[in-house]
């Protein structure tokens, strides 16, 4: 019975995920799939009553109180532009707990374990070692605590090869050796080479890091479950993997880079500071940009980073709800990897009540930025820049844009000429059909609505 | 190799197989909560955390077991919890196309 209703957590956790293939169904796929939680959770509680064994239901009961309030104190306190680092929090306990439940095996069989479930065990050990410690160091570029330049460990990214291989070394000889000792090294090792591994990889490139923390924390979960015998654990972790494995890969196509060169290589552009700022660039005012906006009939706006830096998520559905007041149609321009994490502008559009068949994607909106009279552009660089089409020697060459250029007129809203993460100076700030409206981004909304309503 | 072991790699090629086809069908629109609950879902590990906490003897293991279910139920109940937020914030306004 055990093992039947440990399968039909698996059926919810995959009902509750095709729920989230629609909007209008994903509410409730969740909760079927937190149902499918509950139920694996009841199980394992019911299957330890039935053994005859003394259990420690206190720790049990103290871990469960103790995490479940931090989740949920955590769930409900976020708010929505902090939603990737909190994403990679969790990610990081999730590896976390999965290499402890590998550790708690090494410690009870004290590592005299069969060699297939043992392998299984350094893989738990290690892959959720990384995530753990990985996801921290996420978490402190995306929250501002560790700077989110790049900062290569000593002897570069090679040294996270060397990692590697030592820590799998060592998991050989745990494996081989039955020693514990060799199990510990290799955690020990993984959890370092988690740190180094995401201390180099800049801020912009945070979507694929975190879609790939992800994918690796439903691995290590899968793992876990081959070394306790569990296929709830497999089924969950195997989606969970297959998941972030989709996302990471998606989030390369969009920054027409491969998984490798954002993990183990130096990027950066060749803009110096000379370069930039030399060339004549039309300054709009509130004013300008009011007046660009009201006359218009189809209005596109392209939220970046900046948006949700800047918490103008509700100023721009406030400046939007006024267009359209005025008879002008809004739409939203979302590029792939905008934002911290995929999806991210999605979701604060939608705090701020912006009806989601608003909001276009890349291939939907190309062909509408022809017939756009204004292209509002609030905290969006790189994926709005034309050297990834013209322009063979830029580092972002090839990268799939949002051809904001084919537009009548476009109003970038930003807070001085300063290159995007690329360090790549930016071509549509110095064309004849570009505004360039410097400011904050809150501000600048809130002072263009003003002026708008002032017409 | 065990039987139990072959069957649980078979399980989870299928499972992953499964994933692909459905995750792939998630709209962009999407992938944040996405995330968030596939996030969740790997809180599942709360399954084997409750276990080597239960069964665990001596001062070691109960720390591992104590800190496994706790991390697990962070995950778990935060992954749904900020999930099911997000997702009611999404809503098509009538009215508008």
């Amino acid at each position: 019975m055990t093992e039947l209703s440990y399968l039909a957590a698996g059926v919810l956790f995959i009902v509750g995920l095709k729920g989230l293939t629609s909007p209008r169904t994903a509410r409730r796929g969740n909760r079927i799939a937190a149902v499918g939680m509950l139920v694996a959770m009841v199980v394992t509680v019911v299957y330890l009553i039935g053994l005859d064994a003394k259990i420690a239901w206190a720790i049990v009961v103290a871990g469960i109180v103790v995490g479940g309030g931090i989740g949920a104190f955590l769930a409900i306190r976020v708010q929505m532009t902090d939603m990737p680092q909190l994403v990679a929090a969790f990610n990081g306990f999730g590896g976390g707990s999965s290499a402890l439940v590998a550790a708690a095996t090494v410690v009870a069989l004290d590592a005299v374990i069969p060699t297939e479930t043992a392998v299984t065990t350094a893989l738990s050990l290690i892959i959720g070692a990384i995530t753990l410690t990985g996801s921290f160091i996420a978490y402190g570029k995306l929250q501002g605590i560790v700077p989110s330049k790049q900062i290569f460990p000593p002897g570069g990214v090679a040294t996270n090869g060397v990692l590697f291989a030592a820590a799998i070394a060592a998991a050989g000889y745990g494996i081989f050796a039955d020693s514990a000792t060799g199990f510990w090294i290799a955690t020990a090792l993984a959890a370092v080479l988690g740190v180094t591994a995401v201390l180099p990889i800049g801020g912009a490139d945070m979507p694929v890091v975190i879609s790939l923390l992800n994918s690796f924390s439903g691995i290590a979960a899968a793992m876990a479950g081959f070394v306790i015998g569990n296929q709830a654990l497999i089924v969950g972790g195997a989606l969970v993997g297959a998941a972030g494995l989709i996302l990471t890969l998606e989030m390369a196509v969009a920054m027409n880079r491969s998984v490798a060169s954002i993990l183990f290589s130096q990027f950066g552009g060749g803009a110096t500071a000379e370069d930039i700022g030399t060339k004549p660039v039309k300054s709009a005012t509130a004013d300008d940009a009011a007046i660009a906006l009201a006359y218009a009939e189809r209005v596109m706006i392209v939220p970046g980073y900046g948006l949700a830096v800047a918490q103008a998520q509700h100023a721009v559905k406030d400046l939007a709800n006024a267009l359209e007041a005025k008879g002008i149609q809004v739409t939203y321009a979302i590029h792939p990897v905008a934002g911290r994490m995929p999806g991210h502008m999605n979701v604060l559009l939608a705090e701020a009540d912006v009806s989601y068949d608003l909001l276009l994607d890349l291939e939907q909106s190309n062909p509408k930025f022809p017939q756009t009279d204004v292209v509002l552009i609030v905290g969006a660089n790189d994926v709005v820049n034309p050297a990834a089409k013209n322009d063979p020697d830029s580092p972002i060459y090839g990268m799939p844009i949002l051809n904001v250029d084919d537009a009548k007129t476009t109003i970038v809203v930003k807070r001085s000429l300063s290159p995007g993460f690329a360090g790549i100076d930016n071509p549509l700030f110095y064309e004849d059909t570009t505004l360039m409206f410097f400011s904050d981004a809150k501000q600048a909304l809130e002072d263009a609505l003003a002026a708008v309503e002032a017409l | 190799m065990s039987a139990e072991f072959i069957a649980g790699i078979v399980v989870f090629v299928l499972a992953a197989f499964v994933g692909f086809e459905i995750i792939a069908k998630v709209p962009r629109t999407l992938h944040t909560p996405l995330m968030s609950g596939a996030n969740a879902v790997s809180g599942i590990t709360i399954v084997g955390a409750i276990i080597a906490a239960g069964l665990g003897t001596g001062v070691l293991a109960a720390v591992l077991g104590f800190l496994a279910v706790t991390f697990a139920m962070i995950n778990v109940v935060g992954g749904f919890l900020v999930t099911d937020r997000m997702l009611e914030m999404f809503k098509k306004v009538p009215g508008k196309s």
